[in-house]
């Protein structure tokens, strides 16, 4: 239904007509400046002393980082477009932080792991493929844009997988489950899509 | 009315339907109520939200999420509350130029999380800020509706006495509440008429304080606004010794946005939806 309807009197204002924004801005979406904050609940404080990241399940060697050792890791600058499910995109986003790549290559996931679990503060869970955070595309990030990342937006450490839906880049993450069977998370039992791939508009279940 | 599948748990495909716009209201001067006809409507709770599709002539579209404001009983007939953000794209649209006899196109209900129903139970505490209260206009219409007696408490802050949305209703549910039921506490951070005798500042933790429910009634609360107004309601909650968990929010705009209601020139979702 709907397929080919004119909404009556309305033109658009086509911010993001320009080709160059065209391509970098999945379908649904619009370019948003500012940097807006969706949580469910309260904004977790973790003090740094307090803080640790940890990697566990089907993995040879689960592993537990304290915050100092997890800042002595080496990490990278990435510079990357973000789509928030309730429409906005954000393009160029700079955030420091380590790669997957790098904390997995130390915990040794067995052949069975397929899935990964990212747990946080507050109870948050989100489920992502393994494939998905291999090979450049997920890290976990302490700082954005200079600075270290605010508590609203997540800090001290988040997850980054700009490639998905952010809200599987959980925010005020503590560790990663490997799992074999996938586990819907959050809010991907409260009607989200399970995998969350803004280029095919994966936004609810069924999509 | 209770048993009925909860929407948006089934797995089904969400679909793009036509809904007819039967009646619109002006609540405000920059807020207005569109009571659509979805002929094919699933059902929602309350706190559940729709997104909205404009598409032109040449086939351009935009989306956006707008809350619920109607009760679920009202199915299949559903309002949205809007507020006009004035760099806003689809909401000038929604506010100034959709009449009645026009069509929306729409899907949902969307969102499990920020949603009350008649057996979540009490005390309730509902704090609002500007156009935060729209969802939760959905709860205390339900609650009304429905014939709950769940203690509950609103409190309201909007920027000016002409900008509260839902004023007079909200004074009819007290009244018509009677001593079981519904008490609204109202701030204005702007401006207050002659004789106001309500709150005169931003929410803060005193104000909580006074307002809350005593911790050992285990009360549930929803907070929506705009996001330093969140941060500070959820925040002062949790240093009350309010259970994290029993804090449910829908923050919207960005952060670092001054003033205490809804309409920020970079808003991302008036009317509240979380995601992130």
């Amino acid at each position: 239904m709907g397929q080919g309807f004119v909404s009556r009197g309305f033109h658009g204002r086509r911010q993001q007509q320009q080709s160059t924004l065209t391509n970098r801005i999945p379908p649904g979406q619009y370019l948003e400046r500012g940097f807006p904050v969706l949580s469910a609940g309260p904004t977790p404080h973790t003090p740094l002393a307090a803080w640790d990241f940890t990697i566990e399940g089907a993995v040879n060697q689960p592993k537990r980082w304290t915050w100092e050792e997890f800042r002595a890791l080496p990490h990278e600058d990435i510079t990357v477009d973000i789509h928030c499910v309730t429409k906005w995109s954000k393009l160029d986003t700079r955030w420091e932080g380590v790669s997957i790549d790098t904390l997995l290559q130390q915990v040794a996931p067995t052949t069975e792991a397929r899935y990964v679990i990212a747990f946080s503060d507050g109870g948050y869970t989100t489920n992502l493929p393994l494939d998905e955070m291999r090979g450049g595309q997920a890290w976990v990030v302490y700082a954005y844009e200079g600075q270290p990342l605010a508590p609203e937006h997540g800090g001290p450490a988040r997850l980054l997988v700009p490639h998905l839906y952010f809200w599987k880049s959980a925010k005020w993450v503590r560790g990663l489950q490997l799992v074999e069977q996938d586990e819907p998370g959050f809010w991907e039992t409260l009607g989200y899509n399970n995998h969350g791939d803004p280029w095919k508009e994966e936004r609810y279940q069924g999509d | 009315m209770e048993r009925r599948a909860l929407p948006g748990r089934l797995g089904e495909r969400l679909v793009w339907q036509l809904g007819d716009v039967l009646a619109t209201r002006e609540e405000t001067p920059r807020a207005k109520s569109i009571t659509l006809a979805v002929p094919n409507w699933r059902g929602h709770r309350a706190g559940q939200h729709v997104d909205i599709r404009l598409t032109a002539e040449d086939g351009y579209q935009a989306e956006r999420s707008y809350s619920i404001a109607s009760p679920p009983v009202e199915a299949p007939h559903i309002t949205l509350t809007v507020e006009r953000l004035d760099d806003g794209e689809v909401s000038p649209y929604l506010v100034d130029e959709l009449r009645v006899g026009d069509k929306l196109e729409l899907r949902g209900p969307i969102g499990g999380y920020f949603v009350w129903e008649a057996n979540s139970g009490g005390p309730l505490l509902l704090v609002a800020g500007g156009s935060g209260i729209v969802p939760l206009m959905a709860m205390i219409r339900q609650r009304a509706a429905v014939g709950s007696n769940a203690p509950t408490r609103l409190l309201y802050s909007s920027r000016t006495f002409e900008e509260i949305i839902y004023r007079e209703e909200l004074e009819q549910l007290v009244t018509n509440s009677g001593s079981t039921g519904l008490e609204v506490k109202h701030t204005l951070t702007r401006a207050q008429p002659v004789g106001w005798t309500g709150y005169h500042r931003r929410i803060d933790g005193e104000m909580l304080r006074e307002v809350a429910w005593p911790l050992e009634e285990r009360p549930l609360s929803f907070i929506c606004g705009p996001t330093p107004f969140v941060e500070t309601a959820a925040a002062s909650l949790v240093g009350l010794g309010y259970e994290p968990a029993r804090i449910k929010t829908e923050r919207f705009g960005p952060t670092g946005e001054s003033g205490a209601s809804g309409a920020s020139g970079a808003s991302a979702v008036p009317g509240g939806h979380d995601g992130e």
